[in-house]
């Protein structure tokens, strides 16, 4: 299988925080807005050099969710952070309806997802945001799986027009794709061949899955990985050429395993090519305090958990 | 200024637009938007600088936001007489396929029309939006935006109202339609509002009160007066006084029109109160 080495570990949120300090040298219309969680969110940065771009608003999520609304009306490009909680669940009404549905260009920016943020516990974490995104009409998820790669789609999504929510996270985790990739918005990215069978991962559970698939290799189980780092749009001619290869297939991501990537999976198989699944994901489950290591492994969001639905899946072929 | 009569003309065809449009489909919210026509029609007929035609990012314009999005009926009315789209097109007013949806839209493409309202509470921060972002351009038109006092029971306008003073958005003047009223009753039985102008002042607004919220001269002076506040560090409220149902004898003082449609009985009375002027639709 295709190696990947760690460059070093780091959060995907200094990804979010250096792209923008980029974008607010190259793209004039980027303006920023944060809900008094500037240092979670990597961005002071981009405030010391653009200081009239951005919008410190202070602890109130619903109003920074229609004040980015309204800051498009004139042509800026707002990219609104906080943590994943408070900016979905929270003012998911006002995203529904001055974002999503009144079709805003508003970038919303994710820190914290999942429960990879640990010590907290469950009032900070987040298993459910996906799902509550990706059943916005309109609304574009995207969960890359390290450092680089959230740099890259923090660049890409300034590019395009439309609503989107980025998610990404706290701890430090291994970058391990190239430093020059150019992100794709919906479009997987094939990360290592194999023919026995597919694993398709989002977010921190990508590494986990490259990790997974190297054990499996020396047990003479040849897996395919793929990193769906868009979850809407969702790639299924990536997703459907591989199984028709493997004949089964592994999800896996830091989220419930309803309305999560498994579900969007489930649904094009289901419809196209019904193929044995197995999923590693959160069971309908609130998270806990914790280091985001011992979350993952009670939570079963690592490699050993996917290496076993693996080995599950694999007698259902 | 245009004279106050070709004004009050307006008045009448939109009372008349409203009525047809909400009998017409059974439904919609004539008591709220009956309250608020002299208002809107002097806004956009007499205070606002407006470009011709549409488009979304209004620069080099005066923008207004409805946040209370119930009162679609007169946005759509004083919209289309102003010439944003077809009056014609006011006879689609909540069926299938019709650009004037029950609660006002941008997902129809409907000219005029900058952000989706209808789930209270939400016009106020994008207005505030709006108003950074004209900062941002350069751009010294003002925006405008509309609110109902029930309305002010949903939390995030106090993010807002706290924001839009905090960060000196002074080219913003927000008005409160004090109509007293609100679905389940008076607004002081229901949730009482206090004294709105002093929680707007502590809040470090700017504020001025409108009694005669129903006489076009009264609006257009307050609104001018608004106007002259604006670009002092400070955002401008107006508390507007207004009666729901105002033209239309039996719609008045009471809620009961709030989200009612008249009978074909009630529609020939309420028109007879307001004779034709510009022509129905």
């Amino acid at each position: 299988m295709t190696k990947y080495i760690d460059q070093g570990k780091n959060d995907t949120r200094s990804g979010y925080g250096d792209a923008m300090t980029e974008l607010g040298r190259t793209n004039p219309n980027v303006v920023a807005l944060c809900a008094d969680l500037v240092g979670s969110l990597k961005i002071q940065p981009f405030i010391d050099e653009n200081p009239e771009r951005f919008f410190q608003i202070g602890i109130a999520e619903a109003n920074m969710m229609g004040i980015a609304a309204g800051l498009t009306i004139g042509g800026k490009i707002p990219f609104a952070s906080t943590f994943a909680n408070f900016a979905t669940g929270r003012v998911y009404d006002q995203i529904r309806q001055s974002i999503a549905y009144s079709g805003k260009n508003v970038k919303i920016c994710a820190s914290h997802a999942g429960v990879t943020l640990g010590e907290d516990g469950a009032t900070h974490q987040i298993l459910e945001d996906i799902g509550m995104m990706k059943m916005l009409p309109g609304m574009t998820v995207i969960n890359p799986c390290d450092y680089n790669q959230t740099k890259a789609a923090t660049l890409a999504i300034a590019e395009y027009d439309g609503p989107v929510y980025l998610r990404f996270g706290r701890p430090k985790v291994a970058n391990f794709t190239p430093v020059d990739q150019k992100f794709e918005i919906g479009k997987a990215v094939m990360l290592s061949e194999g023919t026995d069978v597919t694993i398709v991962a989002t977010g921190h559970l990508v590494w986990e899955a490259l990790i997974a698939a190297e054990k499996l290799e020396e047990q003479g189980i040849s897996a395919e990985v793929i990193n769906i780092h868009t979850i809407k749009p969702f790639d299924e001619e990536a997703v459907l050429k591989s199984v028709k290869k493997t004949g089964c297939i592994v999800t896996a991501e830091e989220h419930n395993y309803l309305g999560g990537l498994g579900e969007t999976v489930a649904r094009t198989l289901t419809v196209q090519h019904p193929t044995p699944q197995e999923f590693v994901a959160t069971q309908d489950t609130f998270g806990e305090s914790g280091t985001p290591e011992q979350l993952m492994e009670k939570y079963g969001l690592n490699n050993k958990a996917i290496e076993k639905a693996v080995l599950r899946v694999l007698k259902r072929k | 200024m245009a004279k106050l009569d070709e004004l009050q003309d307006i008045v009448v065809q939109t009372r008349r637009d409203i009525l047809r449009m909400v009998h017409k489909v059974n439904s919609g919210h004539p008591g709220g938007s009956l309250g608020c026509t002299e208002f809107l029609v002097a806004l956009y007929n007499e205070v606002m600088d407006l470009k011709e035609g549409f488009d979304m990012d209004g620069k080099d314009e005066d923008l207004f936001f409805l946040s209370n999005g119930h009162i679609s009926p007169v946005f759509y009315s004083v919209l289309a007489r102003k010439g944003y789209f077809p009056v014609e097109e006011l006879n689609t007013f909540r069926l299938l396929n019709s650009r004037l949806q029950g609660h006002p839209t941008t997902h129809e493409g409907l000219p005029g029309v900058r952000v989706a309202s209808g789930s209270l509470g939400q016009g106020m921060s994008v207005a505030i939006g709006a108003a950074l972002a004209k900062k941002l351009n350069g751009d010294d038109h003002l925006v405008y935006s509309l609110h109902g006092d029930g309305e002010l029971q949903e939390g995030q306008n106090w993010e807002a109202i706290m924001y839009a003073a905090g960060n000196k958005v002074d080219n913003l003047i927000s008005t409160i339609d004090r109509n007293g009223q609100q679905i389940d009753g008076p607004t002081e039985e229901v949730l009482p509002l206090g004294n709105l102008k002093e929680k707007f002042e502590v809040f470090g607004w700017d504020v001025l009160e409108v009694a005669e919220g129903n006489n076009l001269e009264a609006i257009i002076n307050g609104l001018n007066e608004a106007k002259s506040r604006t670009g002092k560090g400070k955002p401008v409220c107006i508390i507007l006084d207004t009666m729901m149902g105002n033209g239309v004898d039996f719609m008045m003082h009471t809620h009961a029109w709030h989200g009612k449609a008249p009978s074909d009985e009630q529609l020939a009375n309420a028109l007879s109160q307001n004779p034709e002027t510009l022509g129905d639709y």
